[in-house]
């Protein structure tokens, strides 16, 4: 890839424990997680973690509880400091960065959105989406015309005077997130920031979050352990599993090629035909009638509702106006139906 | 003959003990006997083997009224060092009291009731506690006891600020580091549980009676524990997700401090407060055995002429008054709370 990243972690550890890098050796020897645990009392945390996030992508990073996935994003702005390895920002290594140094880092480069909100509570939902201008010193002025900007954008006109107890879960995460938008930073840190919230509203966040992403093009990542989640944002998509990396890559691929049980596991349960897109299924285009044009990046949901599920229909495929491939309704509905169904794994995880 | 000369002979000590022996003041017991009419000695005794008992069998140990002259010598001996740190120390403590008393003794009354009862309101906006309080000051001036009554109080004011101003930031500090909060909690458990007369014994021999800081002190080591303790536990109990936010944003440290930690323990210090305000009550009564002025100067009246009416008159104000102080603090707690949690 000729691009730099913009964040990249490579050869990352960490080692809970009194002694970690004493440690570290076993770890790197490639002692497990348990053994680690019962020979030497330490807990691995996150174990040779190589990722790189593109500017201006989604990153997701999903996994179980204790896959390790808050820990690794915590890293990213050295909440958590590492056993091993480097952390570098815009080719900076942050690891070796001063006290002073890492600080204005915090309140420029990076911006944060917790699953629990975190606001103040003694402070107005203006005064909070100001924080991070209020942290820089900026003028009052300059802070409250920011926060109000941002706060309009998110929806929250209008409700400056609130305090967050007044609003409900939804409402006080969109003041999370403004929060984070007025700190103007290029890079968002979002720790399951749409977990706590119930699902309708878990959705109406998630468009919020696109359409913002669509204008802003900030690089964002996001730790989630709901799958659907993970597609519906991500560009790039990690799986997290006991503190490594098991699969990483663009999400349609890894829900088309599944590399290891444990993500077949996860991906036999969800609604493929509103995650998979046209272009992932596909073939080669041949010639032929065929029924009518349909986009690329559609999901296969749409392809059905516009064929009206008649299976003898053949679709052209086109992206930016040009023919790409073929689809016949036969092979989107054999896409349907994962490598494994999930009442054969059903037993093996849950 | 004495009950352990038998240890002393049998150990070989028996000439130390008698090379010049004791012949400085004898025990009252010991007089009587010179005189002739004491009651016999019992043939037999088993003492316990106290400093006494034994210097009756050796001449050479000293006895128990030499060890407490030694304590008292000991004191008076290192109280010059003492004082010479104390007094620069703890003298603005006596200028304070000193100012407040006279503010509140002179200035006239209504300037005095209309001044506390706008800072009730802006502390609590709460009306009926306001009321309440014009009540009590006004009980106060009705029965003639206002000029003692507004005493005591300018004494608990000054000790609570000087409480707040020194145990607030202990109380940080302690909440940051776990050693030195180790190292206060013996501290603060020795202060609360000493007997408060115990206070005022070195007290009255570092500073000369008559100087408002003698009872000043005893006041505020005493009042000031539960505001070290409520504040550690506040700032130790601040959501750690709200710390971590202010982290992730790049505070600083005092930034942390003052946006984040404070304003979320503030519920806590204010409980703390509550309590020291409380306990300065409690020990201004019993200082005026050291010259504190006020109402407990009334109540010692009472009890040294046995006066029950003068004592059971300034009893009453001073349940009046702690109910005030203890209402209106609460209040003021309560708006804290309102402002952060609900509305």
């Amino acid at each position: 890839m000729t691009q730099t990243p913009k964040v990249s972690l490579r050869g990352l550890y960490k080692i809970f424990g009194s002694d970690d890098k004493a440690v570290l050796q076993h770890a790197k020897a490639g002692m497990s997680k348990e053994n680690l645990l019962v020979s030497h009392q330490h807990v691995l945390g996150l174990k040779d973690i190589n990722v790189e996030m593109q500017a201006g992508e989604i990153t997701v990073v999903m996994g179980l509880s204790g896959s390790g996935k808050s820990t690794l994003i915590r890293h990213l702005n050295r909440l958590i400091e590492p056993t091993d390895g480097e952390i570098l920002v815009d080719g900076v290594d942050i690891m070796k960065l001063s006290t002073l140094d890492l600080r204005h880092m915090r309140q420029n480069k990076m911006s944060m959105v917790f699953q629990k909100f975190a606001l103040l509570p003694h402070r107005t939902v203006l005064q909070n989406a100001a924080m991070a201008l209020n942290i820089q010193g900026a003028a009052t002025e300059d802070q409250e015309g920011e926060a109000k900007k941002w706060l309009d954008r998110v929806g929250l006109g209008g409700f400056e005077n609130h305090y967050p107890s007044q609003l409900s879960g939804g409402m006080q995460q969109r003041v999370g997130i403004a929060r984070a938008l007025t700190s103007n930073s290029d890079i968002m840190l979002m720790d399951e920031a749409f977990s706590a919230l119930d699902p309708l509203i878990r959705t109406d966040m998630q468009d919020l979050l696109l359409e913002l992403q669509v204008e802003l093009k900030k690089t964002i990542v996001f730790i989630t352990h709901d799958l659907d989640e993970a597609l519906k944002l991500a560009d790039h998509l990690v799986i997290l599993k006991d503190g490594a990396v098991i699969q990483q890559g663009e999400p349609q691929s890894i829900l088309m090629a599944p590399s290891d049980p444990y993500i077949e596991d996860f991906v036999s349960d969800i609604n493929r035909a509103r995650v998979l897109r046209i272009r992932s299924v596909m073939q080669e285009l041949t010639e032929g009638k065929f029924a009518g044009d349909v986009d690329a990046n559609d999901n296969l949901e749409s392809l059905i509702a516009t064929s009206g599920g008649d299976t003898s229909l053949r679709y052209r495929v086109v992206e930016n106006g040009k023919p790409v491939g073929e689809l016949d309704m036969r092979e989107l509905v054999k896409a349907l139906v994962p490598r494994i169904s999930s009442s054969e794994t059903g037993t093996r995880y849950h | 003959m004495a009950t352990y000369d038998w240890l002393f002979n049998m150990v070989g000590l028996r000439a130390w003990c008698d090379t010049d022996a004791s012949t400085g003041p004898m025990s009252m017991a010991q007089l009587l006997a010179k005189t002739g009419n004491s009651a016999p000695e019992p043939s037999y005794t088993f003492a316990f083997p106290s400093l006494d008992e034994l210097n009756k069998a050796c001449g050479q140990i000293a006895q128990t009224r030499d060890v407490i002259k030694g304590l008292e010598d000991g004191f008076l001996a290192i109280r010059p060092a003492l004082r010479t740190v104390l007094d620069p120390i703890t003298q603005p403590l006596s200028w304070m009291l000193d100012g407040t008393l006279y503010l509140f003794t002179t200035a006239p009354w209504f300037l005095i009731m209309a001044v506390m009862l706008i800072a009730v309101w802006y502390a609590t906006y709460s009306l009926s506690v306001v009321i309440f309080n014009a009540f009590c000051l006004s009980f106060f001036a009705f029965v003639d006891h206002f000029e003692p009554a507004m005493q005591t109080f300018a004494v608990i004011l000054v000790c609570t600020i000087i409480s707040a101003l020194l145990g607030v930031p202990i109380g940080i500090a302690m909440s940051k580091y776990n050693r030195l909060q180790r190292a206060i909690i013996p501290v603060l458990d020795l202060l609360q549980t000493l007997p408060t007369f115990v206070y005022l014994i070195p007290l009255i021999f570092l500073f000369p009676i008559g100087e408002s800081r003698l009872y000043g002190i005893a006041i505020v080591l005493y009042a000031i524990v539960p505001v070290i303790r409520l504040t550690d536990l506040g700032v130790r109990l601040v959501d750690k997700d709200v710390v971590e936010a202010g982290n992730a944003f790049g505070m600083s440290p005092a930034q942390k401090l003052g946006k984040v930690e404070l304003p979320l323990a503030l519920p806590n210090i204010m409980a703390g407060l509550n309590q020291t305000i409380m306990m300065s009550l409690a020990m201004v009564v019993i200082a005026s055995m050291v010259t504190a002025p006020g109402l407990g100067v009334l109540v010692l009246r009472g009890i040294r002429n046995l006066e029950l009416g003068v004592g059971l008159m300034a009893g009453v104000c001073i349940v009046l008054l702690a109910v005030m102080l203890d209402r209106t603090s609460k209040a003021a707690l309560s708006r804290i709370d309102r402002t952060k949690t609900e509305m």
